[in-house]
């Protein structure tokens, strides 16, 4: 049987679908992003920015910019009426503390069990940067991941255990990608969804793990 | 009478001494305190230990005191940037020290020291190469309530270089939106903290409810105009 992908946008709205009404949600830093352009507009859904925003509104206007008014991202944004700005200790208090319902982060792997690694590939002439992954990472509510399931190579980046540098410990609950939603659990994957036309079976090989149905 | 400006930037680092771990606040465009930093450049102290969330960008700024060879070690939470070409090449080749530290952790580190805590246990970090010392050894852990936290120490300074929005004779101090991000903690964390204000306002002039950071946690203040700092307020 075949079946299509979903692209960056169906992925972004399949995640948006997930977050109910009234949440607090950090989007992380690139595909995630895409999260809030899905989200409708019924819904009222506060974001919060890293770097001491909470109520942040979509890019200004094309000549609206103000660079005093950015995301963890740096790029130019808004704030919504009611909004509110902080320093740094109390956003990441917001995290740490357990104030944040969601999170959803890109990952270069994510193991059964929950582990996250999306900070460094761990090769010797990288630069390691980690900014506020580890703290979103195990601070937020529920912790999501949004990611293609395969690699270029077409290797599952969703594995038994992560090869590369660990964020966090089994911190990720759910597993937002192309072809699949899964949630991880101590026990392993549990698949909440799949495309149209995506067999458990065929999943599963592609994952290489054992799979449970939701 | 407590008067807290001081007329240049010269005078306000004159007394910055080689060694010194200077914490620089901005995150992104917002709230790089762009004139202390060229002031600190011009003034000549080396052997730096910098405090900031990134490591610089371009050759302006940061990278320009780290193309100068003044600075010792770097701590921050996001050295990689597209354009942080000058820290990469200095690290790369064992020039610059760097700690890198979670964001979170540093910002509560910088706190932590302006509060006089000597130390936390955080879950961030726990089971990753970011809980362990510079030398391969493991932090400190400890299991609290069923869950593994890391110790982490304070991060104090010699002197702090923030850029505020509005203050008075006082160093009261406010800032304007996301400008603020780590200035108010590392204002706590420093012996000495200098802020740039745009706007110098009489004292009672700021509403007592509304000022960020009371003036007991500044040394020097220096009124820049608008139109002479490069990321501050509306971009044109």
């Amino acid at each position: 049987m075949s079946y299509t992908r979903r692209s960056k946008d169906e992925l972004a709205a399949r995640v948006a679908q997930d977050i109910p009404e009234g949440a607090t949600v950090n989007l992380g830093i690139g595909q995630p992003t895409l999260v809030a352009n899905h989200i409708p507009s019924s819904r009222e859904v506060l974001l919060h920015s890293e770097n001491g925003i909470l109520g942040m509104g979509p890019a200004p206007a094309k000549g609206q910019e103000d660079y005093d008014l950015i995301n963890a991202g740096k790029q130019p944004v808004t704030l919504l009426p009611g909004g509110a700005f902080f320093h740094h200790a109390d956003s990441f208090a917001m995290m740490r503390g357990g104030h944040l319902d969601i999170c959803v982060l890109g990952a270069f792997q994510v193991s059964a069990t929950g582990d996250l690694a999306n900070w460094h590939t761990g090769e010797p002439d990288a630069i390691p940067a980690v900014g506020g992954a580890m703290d979103l990472a195990i601070g937020a509510k529920q912790t999501w991941v949004m990611m293609d399931l395969l690699t270029k190579q077409g290797q599952s980046k969703l594995v038994q255990a992560c090869s590369y540098p660990l964020t966090g410990i089994g911190c990720v609950k759910r597993v937002y990608t192309d072809l699949a939603t899964l949630a991880c659990t101590p026990q392993g994957l549990v698949v909440i969804d799949t495309v149209p036309g995506l067999t458990l079976e065929e999943l599963s090989r592609l994952i290489g793990l054992p799979l449970k149905a939701a | 009478m407590i008067n807290k400006f001081v007329s240049s930037v010269s005078e306000a680092l004159a007394d910055t001494r080689d060694g010194a771990t200077v914490m620089i606040g901005g995150f992104g465009t917002a709230g790089i305190p762009d004139e202390l930093i060229a002031g600190l450049l011009a003034q000549g102290a080396r052997d730096l230990t910098l405090v900031n969330n990134n490591a610089g960008n371009a050759e302006q700024g940061l990278a320009a005191l780290l193309k100068a060879g003044r600075v010792r070690k770097i701590i921050c939470s996001f050295p990689r940037q597209t354009d942080s070409y000058v820290f990469d090449g200095l690290y790369r080749s064992g020039q610059v020290e760097l700690e890198l530290v979670p964001q979170g952790n540093l910002a509560e580190r910088i706190r932590a020291a302006g509060a006089g805590i000597g130390g936390f246990f955080t879950p961030t970090g726990y089971g990753t190469e970011l809980a362990k010392h510079a030398d391969g050894s493991l932090k400190e852990t400890r299991e609290i309530d069923g869950r593994m936290y890391v110790y982490e120490m304070p991060i104090h300074a010699d002197l702090a270089l923030i850029k505020a929005e509005c203050g008075d004779r006082w160093g009261n101090l406010t800032y304007r939106k996301a400008a603020r991000n780590f200035g108010p903690i590392m204002a706590m964390a420093a012996r000495k903290t200098v802020a740039t204000v745009h706007e110098q306002v009489a004292l009672g002039e700021l509403d007592p409810e509304t000022v960020v950071t009371p003036g007991i946690f500044v040394q020097a203040v220096v009124k820049i105009d608008r139109v002479a700092t490069q990321a501050g307020g509306i971009k044109a």
